[in-house]
């Protein structure tokens, strides 16, 4: 599988939130405002790419050689809560203004299941460590196009008149139906 | 908090159903809901991991410092998680190859996050078990119902079974990823329009 592969495919074919179901919480949750959307993005793209790395050398350098591969989602998990919590750490101390963009967004991404999802998808892939990178990269961009673009979305439905019992989370679903459709497009592609 | 045992196990099966009362846990909901074998055996799963994670969180609820007790929440589900995990592989393989990645997944389904943190760190054993049955429970239904529907209309089987006949075209659209969210969102209006009245 070539780079180009990987990436066109983690974007568009198999997007993480329309194709694979992975982080459909923050998806509906926080695409009501541009805003919102945005500072979720951001911070899932910075999360994830650091969070498939680092899995992936605690995999093969750890778990492996000492037979505790059975251990995976406890250390997995573990791992990107700590990481939350160092990005959080350092991001307020050196970058005040990123960290007042992303906001309560970023420990929220503790429990985002595109993380650990995107982590344990690339080791059950079996793909190598600049694989494992550009493949959570291209992720973590598929999930910020499609939540930046639902959010759109999303805005000019507030400007519609939808009949009652679809309100809200109901017509959030069926708008994302209808974008995961044209994402389906792709397909072809691979 | 005068409510009683019944109640606290019946709130989960129609009252605060998930996942459309609690809009919490989607992609399992969405993922592995293209047949109803899939959606019962998700459901089950989830709902060990939350009955156990319940017992665990409400036992210890006052010995974790409640400045921790997010880190030790999510310890406790994993461990779960990972007991649910190997016993698929013994005894469920073809199932466990089926659901995937979505196993290990349950860890971060805000369902179980969300009764240990709002229910069982508050409330005693008896009342979380109840909960967390009722919850877990309510889950399995709500998964069942939507896998049924997605098999019946996608593939023209039930459990395996013919329903429509040979010259049933099936509606593909229903077991791809766009029909997920589509049958989703008319089923929670569904569930709008009924609860209104």
């Amino acid at each position: 599988m070539g780079y180009m592969e990987i990436i066109i495919g983690g974007i568009f074919v198999n997007n993480i939130l329309l194709a694979q179901f992975l982080g459909n919480c923050p998806f509906l949750g926080t695409s009501k405002k541009m805003e919102t959307a945005v500072g979720m993005a951001m911070a899932v793209v910075f999360v994830l790419v650091l969070a498939g790395v680092i899995t992936w050398l605690i995999y093969t350098f750890f778990l492996v050689p000492y037979k505790l591969i059975y251990m995976r989602t406890i250390a997995f998990i573990l791992v990107i809560a700590a990481l939350v919590q160092f990005v959080e750490m350092f991001l307020k101390k050196s970058i005040p203004a990123l960290y007042a963009g992303l906001g309560i967004f970023l420990p929220l991404i503790t429990t985002n299941c595109a993380v650990l999802g995107a982590c344990i998808l690339n080791i059950d892939k079996e793909l190598s460590f600049m694989k494992t990178l550009v493949q959570s990269a291209a992720y973590a961009v598929g999930f910020g196009l499609a939540l930046i673009l639902f959010a759109g979305v999303r805005e000019r439905i507030i400007l519609a008149r939808v009949p009652k019992p679809l309100q809200d989370t109901s017509i959030g679903l069926v708008t994302a139906g209808i974008l995961s459709l044209t994402f389906y497009a792709f397909k072809g592609m691979i | 908090m005068a409510k009683t045992l019944t109640q606290e196990f019946t709130k989960g099966l129609w009252k605060e159903i998930p996942p459309f009362r609690l809009v919490l846990g989607l992609c399992p909901v969405l993922g592995v809901t293209t047949t109803m074998e899939n959606g019962i055996g998700m459901g089950l799963a989830t709902t060990f991991v939350l009955v156990f994670s319940n017992i665990l969180v409400s036992a210890l609820r006052n010995i974790i410092p409640s400045k921790v007790r997010i880190a030790c929440f999510i310890i406790i589900i994993a461990t779960f998680v990972v007991v649910v995990e190997l016993l698929m592989q013994a005894y469920a393989y073809p199932l466990f190859l089926k659901l995937g990645v979505f196993i290990p997944l349950i860890v971060v389904n805000c369902i179980v996050l969300g009764r240990a943190e709002a229910f069982a760190s508050k409330n005693n054993l008896v009342m979380s078990i109840a909960d967390g049955l009722g919850i877990g429970i309510g889950f399995t239904l709500s998964l069942s119902a939507l896998g049924a529907i997605r098999e019946v209309l996608g593939t023209g089987k039930f459990l395996g079974a013919s329903v429509f006949g040979p010259s049933y075209e099936p509606f593909t659209f229903m077991v791809q990823a766009p029909g997920a969210f589509v049958c989703l969102g008319l089923m929670l209006c569904i569930m709008n329009l009924v609860g209104s009245k």
